[in-house]
């Protein structure tokens, strides 16, 4: 099939021209319908979430605030203080100092248990690589957002810290809600 | 009917009887101005289905005293380019103007709350003339601050201000004109007087439909109100004419401008939806004033909630293309009518 430039031409549907009496009519037209469409807004509710006293609940996958894990039955720490979650950050806000167990002293269930674990929570940017490069799934992601605090040396979340519950608990979306 | 060319001068109260009412009238329009600033953000808020203000207070009550705390508390710094006196003075001029015009606004008749006592400021012979004398004198109001601030923004502001006013100026006066030819009088307390049963019987907006729709479109473009918010276009040029004004300085100009948004709907109410008349005994009269002028507010309100800025020049060809040939025929057609009928 040979080519024709007419076949390049594509016919738009075009508005009538603006200005002039008509174009004022119309807009005069346009106008009434929009006043309509606002005073239909006036009598529905409010969709805003007010938010510091009702909070929109997360989904189990949002990656919050950290947790590390212990076992449920013995009480020990999950971490070997492998230092894998270290290496895989890449915003490099993870300390960890590694300690060998002894029988007096056993922290965790490995060799070797985390005697320093820090993160930096205002480096943080919560892509969840730690958890991911975790062995024994001792590092995790929690639910929570609201991390605010006053000073920047208080953003750092000590062992003791993550090892904690979160006080208070963000609502969460059930699955398929 | 006042008959003007008689020199029949209107009844004047007493000196204190009308300073006692000019004290009673600024007090409570400025009292009210905060009201409906927040009445306005509330509304807004609403027809954008979210809440409005409802933090300071309950339901948000606080808001206004909270904003003029805020604003009572800022410095009104000066640039080191502007002319320090004439910033001084501007922001002055505006609300002056503003005030000085709500003493013509009509709240009901003489007598309506026994003695001879008008319930309105002052009903001079020649109101609508004196509306458009300190609407035009407000313009040095903003002329003056955008020029004195020594700022492009402020200028540029002040000059779309100016062109905007002036443009909408004779469509807003040859809207009014319908209404003092229709009623015979200038002064709006008789132009109240021939809606009622003693004059007409009929409220203006019926035969002088047309006038009152130039009038609406006109008047919120006096008052700089959307869709005609161009002055405070913040997208192009940050604030307009009171950019560099800082504390109560701008909050006079803000204050100014919604005392102006009050007027055009009293004098709406004077001219176009009867005034003081509606059912009940005449004592009633400033209730059905009031509740006019809010429901030309809540338009206001509707109107800023639903439609977006105007293009400059989409403006000024509207203004000078179509609404002041569409005034002047209203003006002609009324003139015809009036005087085969």
């Amino acid at each position: 099939m040979s080519y024709s430039p007419s076949d390049d031409i594509i016919a738009v549907q075009r508005g009538p021209e603006p200005g002039g009496l008509g174009g004022a009519y119309r807009a005069f037209g346009a106008t009434l319908r929009g006043l309509r469409t606002t005073l239909g807004r006036l009598a529905e509710k409010p969709t805003t979430i007010e938010y510091p006293e009702e909070k929109t609940p997360v989904y189990p996958r949002f990656r919050g605030r950290h947790k590390l894990q212990t076992f449920e039955d013995s009480g020990l720490e999950k971490c070997v203080g492998c230092s894998l979650c270290v290496a895989a950050c890449p915003a490099e806000c993870i300390r960890v100092v590694a300690a060998e167990n002894t029988p007096e002293n056993q922290v965790s269930a490995g060799e070797r248990y985390a005697a320093v674990y820090e993160i930096n929570m205002s480096r943080c940017i919560f892509c969840g690589y730690c958890e991911i490069a975790c062995p024994f799934d001792a590092i995790t992601m929690g639910n929570d957002f609201e991390l605010a605090d006053y000073e920047r040396s208080d953003l750092i979340f000590t062992k003791e810290m993550l090892l904690a519950d979160s006080i208070e608990r963000t609502p969460l979306r059930r699955e398929g809600e | 009917m006042t008959l003007l060319a008689q020199g029949e001068a209107p009844v004047v109260e007493g000196a204190l009887v009308q300073i006692i009412k000019a004290i009673v009238i600024f007090a409570v329009v400025l009292q009210v101005v905060p009201l409906i600033l927040l009445f306005e953000r509330k509304l807004l808020g609403r027809f954008q289905q979210r809440y409005g203000p409802n933090r300071v207070g309950p339901f948000g009550l606080l808001q206004p005293l909270a904003d003029v705390l805020k604003l009572l508390s800022k410095e009104a710094s000066t640039p080191a380019t502007a002319v320090p006196w004439m910033m001084a003075i501007a922001p002055a001029i505006s609300i002056v103007c503003a005030v000085a015009t709500l003493a013509i606004i009509p709240f009901g008749p003489q007598g309506a709350w026994g003695g001879d006592l008008g319930l309105y400021g002052i009903d001079v012979p020649i109101g609508l003339l004196y509306f458009f004398a300190f609407g035009s004198l407000s313009f040095y109001a903003l002329m003056l601050g955008g020029w004195a601030s020594g700022s492009k923004y402020s200028f540029l502001g002040s000059m779309r201000s100016a062109a905007q006013l002036i443009s909408y100026e004779v469509a807003i006066g040859l809207s009014l004109l319908g209404v003092a030819m229709t009623a015979g009088s200038l002064s709006f307390v008789d132009i109240v007087e021939a809606q009622g049963s003693s004059g007409r019987g009929i409220w203006f907006v019926v035969p002088q439909f047309v006038g009152f729709l130039i009038f609406l479109v006109a008047g919120f473009a006096e008052t700089a109100r959307a869709p005609f918010d161009l002055p405070e276009g913040d997208a192009e040029i940050v604030g307009g004419y009171n950019t560099e004004f800082g504390g109560m300085r701008f909050g006079s100009y803000f204050m100014a401008e919604y005392i102006e948004m009050i007027i055009i709907s009293g004098v709406a109410t004077a001219c176009f939806l009867g005034g003081w008349h509606g059912p009940g005994p005449e004592a009633l009269a400033p209730l059905w004033v009031i509740l006019k002028m809010f429901a030309f507010l809540v338009l206001f309100i509707w109107v800023r909630a639903t439609l977006p800025r105007l293009r400059y020049d989409q403006l000024m060809s509207f203004g000078w293309k179509i609404l002041l040939p569409l005034a002047t025929l209203n003006v002609l057609v009324t003139a015809i009518v009036l005087v085969a009928f």
